[in-house]
């Protein structure tokens, strides 16, 4: 079988399983929903390495290097900005029910 | 490592990014959701050290990466979260078009046959366009975000339309095609010329199709342009035959294909409507050209004995708080409000702002408790038993014409703010939304208008409230 097919058989289901899981993200977590996606597109930081580390003409090593860099700032930033803003989201989550109510199973919304 | 362990590694991986996203269905598990995508990051990028040659300038430029992520995920201000999104995109399409060209250079590196066979060129060839056009497209749309248009035209806030663009970008998007199709089927000598031609004009390609698409149409500009960073991937992961890269890719591509679809309901719009652009360019001189109403205005002091008196309170926050920074102020009032007995709640429309969620977030960023903040389908029907519908910088997501056939807006999903008791709108000046149609609201007998700056209003009555 040809390595084209595999990855398309791989790509279609990869869809599939992001169309599900998206849909059931509350649009609350939008914002944050792209960030978090931001940081993973930068998964091409992969190529960028094998670019920088194993090909042998400095040009290629060069513009493996700055892809390196473009993506870690994705990586870096994407991840802990959405974690700045999740922590927003944390915080007030025990206000609501004052300390009366804490052995209480959760209310769902 | 083998390449068996590699790939298992990076299916673990997969499976993290796939669990980053599950846990986003819920605030309480979001946290546990994004560490799962760093730790599978992380993975990652040690097994892609395992297999490669030289680490020493990857670790050098994943540390200069690192530091500046660290820097603008500190400081970055959440009312800049839209243009810090669109930053990151650029930055990814331009990832994926270095890696590409580095592949072109020396595909042995990268474990392909030399020369590259067909197929792989056309599947760089598809990633590194969408990678170009996402690069440049997303510059565009960070300019116009970051509200650059004082420093060129290309970044104005309102659609820059032209002559025969349609016919120009169709014209650059049919040789972008055929410069990919010389590079595919080129003999490795010759494959530069085309292969720079091809992004080059992609790049040309992206910026003409955001300059037509105005401000408010953004919320979707920026999901198509998330996707768009997620296709690439996934195209560079075809070239380089990585399922992670594949499966990691489409992920993201599905997500913003999904957040630009629910932009494009929330604006009862299609898809291709707001990518031809120019919404909002011809209407506006026809509106404003309209004869003078009268509306009712009032001072914050005003308000304040409005709010005090009621019973129940929904705010209706728009791009006018997100502008005014106003999201504390607005707490605190509310906090104020609630203390007199007041029900207090917030409705959310889903385009509200400059991207998905932008209201959710500074509300949250506020510390409003979000059993206080609805989505539109959820508190649409009280707005009927609403006291007052305090509408905070928004315009064309109340706009009562939308119910009515014939207007441009028509169908568009509202919030029916116009159905409370008393209606109270704090706006800058009496300029027409996006859209450019005027608002109704505005003119009803029981709507008080109050302007200014959002956050200079709402500490004036914070203070009157004392």
């Amino acid at each position: 079988m040809d390595s084209t097919i595999t990855n398309l058989t791989v790509f279609v289901l990869a869809v599939f399983v992001g169309y599900h899981v998206v849909w059931n993200v509350t649009p609350a977590l939008h914002t944050p929903l792209m960030s978090v996606t931001n940081a993973i597109s930068s998964v091409i930081i992969v190529g960028a390495i094998l670019a920088s580390g194993s090909t042998n003409s400095r040009v290629g090593v060069l513009l493996g290097t700055i892809a390196v860099a473009l993506a870690s700032v994705n990586t870096f930033g994407g991840f802990l900005v959405s974690l700045r803003m999740l922590e927003m989201f944390k915080r007030k989550e025990p206000e609501p029910k004052p300390a009366a109510a804490k052995h209480q199973p959760p209310t769902v919304h | 490592m083998t390449a068996n362990e590699v790939a298992l590694c990076y299916l673990v991986a997969s499976i993290l990014f796939i669990l980053a996203l599950r846990g986003l269905s819920h605030p309480r598990t979001a946290r546990r959701g994004n560490l799962l995508g760093m730790v599978g990051m992380a993975l990652a990028i040690v097994t892609t050290f395992a297999i490669t040659n030289r680490i020493d300038m990857a670790r050098l430029g994943i540390g200069i990466g690192a530091v500046i992520g660290l820097i603008v995920s500190r400081r970055v201000q959440m009312t800049q979260m839209p243009e810090l999104v669109a930053a990151m995109h650029s930055l990814v399409g331009l990832a994926a078009v270095l890696i590409a060209f580095a592949v072109v250079n020396d595909p042995s590196a990268f474990n392909l046959e030399v020369p590259i066979p067909r197929g792989n060129r056309l599947e760089l060839f598809a990633g590194t366009f969408i990678g170009a056009v996402t690069f440049s497209g997303s510059i565009i749309a960070f300019g116009k975000l970051a509200g650059l248009g004082k420093y060129s035209r290309l970044f104005s806030s309102a659609p820059v339309v032209f002559k025969a663009q349609h016919v120009v970008n169709l014209l650059i998007a049919l040789s972008m095609v055929g410069a990919g199709i010389v590079f595919v089927a080129s003999p490795p000598e010759g494959q530069w010329t085309p292969f720079g031609a091809m992004t080059a004009t992609a790049f040309l390609l992206g910026i003409l199709t955001i300059i037509p698409i105005g401000g408010a149409d953004m919320p979707v500009v920026i999901s198509m342009l998330n996707s768009y960073s997620g296709w690439a991937a996934a195209g560079i992961g075809f070239s380089l035959n990585n399922s992670m890269l594949i499966i990691a890719g489409s992920l993201v591509g599905s997500s913003g294909a999904i957040l630009s679809y629910i932009m494009c309901r929330a604006m009862n719009r299609s898809f291709f409507s707001v990518i031809l652009g120019g919404f909002g360019a011809a209407e506006g001189a026809v509106a404003s050209g309209g004869q003078q109403k009268a509306v009712k205005s009032g001072s914050a002091e005003d308000v304040a004995f409005l709010l005090g008196n009621a019973d129940s309170v929904i705010i209706v926050p728009g791009y006018g708080l997100a502008v005014g920074r106003a999201q504390h102020a607005t707490k605190e009032m509310a906090d104020k409000l609630t203390k007199k007995g007041v029900n207090v709640r917030y409705a959310i429309h889903p385009v509200a702002g400059r991207m998905p969620g932008h209201m959710n977030v500074l509300l949250a960023e506020a510390e409003v408790p979000y059993d206080q903040v609805f989505e539109m389908e959820d508190i649409n029907a009280d707005f009927g038993s609403a006291d007052i519908a305090f509408v905070l910088g928004a315009n064309d997501v109340v706009n009562p014409l939308a119910e009515q056939p014939g207007s441009p807006i028509y169908g568009m999903p509202i919030l029916e703010a116009h159905k409370a008791h008393t209606v109270v709108v704090n706006k800058r000046s009496m300029a027409a939304g996006y859209a450019g149609v005027d608002n109704p609201l505005f003119y009803m007998d029981k709507t008080m208008m109050v302007f200014g700056d959002a956050k200079k209003v709402i500490e004036e009555i914070v203070k009157a409230l004392e």
